[in-house]
């Protein structure tokens, strides 16, 4: 199929296999319909499982950075002396690398500096709600589980806030989204190979003439074969045109929704769409090529042994 | 310029369509092979054009052995051999001249060398004034011209032609018989399987008869026989 190919290759001939290609999919217009269908559907389920676990992913990493850190909070009636001796049991405890000391005080000034134009919400508190705490930074968010335990025992504390159980959990969801998703997009993928091959089928059958000439004049396997390629190749670029438009303007307009009706703070920890759009464009169209010529080259073992 | 040695074919259902066949046709011999169906004259052709592989024996073509080839070579095998068929094969969407130029296309040929040539066959089998008709506005004759036309059009060394006159009434069958002298006698071997009785005896030319996968008679000027 190859080799000779190119050799036979000259400008007349690239633009009859082109033509042929073109005519192909023409022919049968609802096969070729039914392919691109399924070529679009595949990859746009592909394309929300993606950007699901991608995000997800996205998260968790965030997360993982922002809050590799537990939070003791100290019990209202703690004295100084209780407070002093928990520091220093903290000091002494494995995997910790940092102990800050968070007053109330700066506790509020922190959640006014968060809220911004909010903050004024906070001026009416008639006390200030925030317990002093510790911040602690763990050398390692898999020992976080073993530090807190072991500061659970101490005295003086009100609760420990941390995020391990978020983080982990959020990544066994995005890895059973992925294993999931890739089990179904392998089987869309075979169906689309399926009906694209059919609809090449249809196609080999109608010129059934024209190649058995082609063939008695000898022509190559791969002048033979260059046009249902190409059938197959168009098949899977449309295909992935529509499916990329698709999930494109589908995730923008699912980002614009977010940064305008919830809080800009959704966006944060979303993956804009511009920075996954060429990925998706690069992925997409390899996929649909590939599922384009893998169903031809399937049909053509069979139908057309030259 | 063909030829076959001790070559036997056998299908997969046991049965033996040549057996030990021996067959040597000279550079611009014109060769009749008769027999009854199913003598294995489909086999000869198929195996010439390289469609299936001999058993055993070995089979040379243009002096290269073709007995065992890589698909790669086959389309090369296959421009040494021009082939016309019973039912014409031509293509009905395309006129009388681009049929013919198709051939030429399809192997690569430049612009140029089609104009010079598809006027050339198309002189050659006496169809000028048709290039521009369809296949279905042609009679049965025309049309087997055109795929002869088609066949030489390449310069093939080898005209293969199976029944070419099967189709046609014996009057027009002896205008395609006309043409076909005409290229043989131009330096183009012809091989011709038929059934045509009258036309071998009149044509007096080499007859292989084939029966059961056997080669029965070989004659040099010779009769389509009784036998069939």
């Amino acid at each position: 199929m190859t080799g000779r190919v190119f050799t036979d290759m000259n400008f007349r001939t690239i633009l009859y296999t082109l033509k042929q290609g073109f005519i192909g999919i023409w022919r049968n217009r609802m096969m070729s319909l039914a392919s691109i269908g399924s070529v679009t559907s595949t990859l746009i389920i592909l394309g929300i499982i993606l950007i699901m676990v991608l995000n997800v992913n996205n998260l968790a990493i965030m997360l993982k950075q922002e809050f590799d850190e537990i939070e003791v909070f100290i019990s209202e009636d703690a004295t100084e002396e209780q407070v002093n001796s928990l520091k220093s049991s903290l000091e002494n405890t494995d995997g910790i690398v940092e102990i800050v000391y968070k007053s109330k005080e700066d506790a509020l000034e922190t959640m006014q500096d968060q809220w911004e134009d909010k903050s004024y919400l906070l001026e009416d508190l008639e006390e200030n709600p925030f317990p002093d705490s510790f911040i602690i930074r763990v050398d390692n968010l898999e020992d976080s589980e073993a530090v807190v335990s072991s500061i659970n025992e101490m005295e003086g504390i009100e609760d420990i806030k941390y995020f391990r159980d978020i983080v982990e959990r959020m990544l066994t969801i995005s890895t059973l989204v992925r294993n999931g998703g890739l089990i179904v997009i392998g089987i869309l993928i075979l169906i689309s190979i399926f009906i694209i091959s059919n609809t090449i089928k249809i196609t080999v059958a109608a010129r059934q003439k024209e190649i058995s000439i082609m063939k008695y004049v000898g022509a190559t396997n791969g002048f033979i074969r260059g046009p249902f390629i190409v059938e197959g190749v168009l098949l899977g670029i449309i295909g992935s045109i529509v499916a990329i438009s698709i999930i494109g303007f589908g995730y923008k307009y699912l980002f614009e929704v977010a940064s305008q009706k919830l809080y800009v703070f959704a966006t944060v920890y979303m993956i804009p769409y511009y920075s996954l759009f060429s990925d998706i464009v690069i992925m997409f169209i390899s996929i649909g090529v590939g599922i384009g010529v893998i169903g031809s080259v399937v049909s053509l073992r069979r139908f057309l042994k030259v | 310029m063909i030829r076959l040695q001790n070559v036997v074919k056998e299908y997969k259902n046991g049965v033996k369509a040549l057996n030990d066949v021996n067959i040597h046709i000279e550079k611009g011999d014109f060769v009749f092979l008769v027999g009854s169906s199913g003598a294995g004259k489909s086999t000869l052709i198929k195996l010439l054009m390289k469609e299936i592989d001999p058993d055993k024996g070995k089979l040379y073509l243009a002096n290269k052995d073709i007995t065992k080839v890589t698909n790669r070579s086959i389309p090369e095998i296959r421009r040494l051999i021009g082939m016309v068929f019973q039912d014409f094969r031509l293509l009905q969407n395309k006129t009388v001249y681009e049929n013919i130029a198709f051939a030429m296309e399809i192997i690569g040929q430049s612009a140029k060398e089609i104009r010079r040539q598809v006027p050339k066959v198309l002189n050659l089998v006496g169809l000028s004034h048709k290039a521009d008709s369809f296949p279905n506005q042609l009679s049965g004759g025309e049309q087997q011209r055109v795929s002869i036309a088609r066949a030489i059009v390449n310069n093939p060394t080898v005209l293969i032609a199976d029944e070419p006159t099967g189709n046609l009434d014996p009057d027009t069958a002896w205008e395609i018989m006309n043409v076909l002298k005409d290229i043989n006698r131009r330096g183009t071997t012809v091989l011709m399987a038929t059934h045509a009785k009258d036309i071998v005896d009149v044509m007096q030319k080499r007859v292989i008869a084939l029966s059961e996968g056997k080669v029965t008679r070989d004659d040099r000027k010779g009769v389509y026989g009784y036998e069939f």
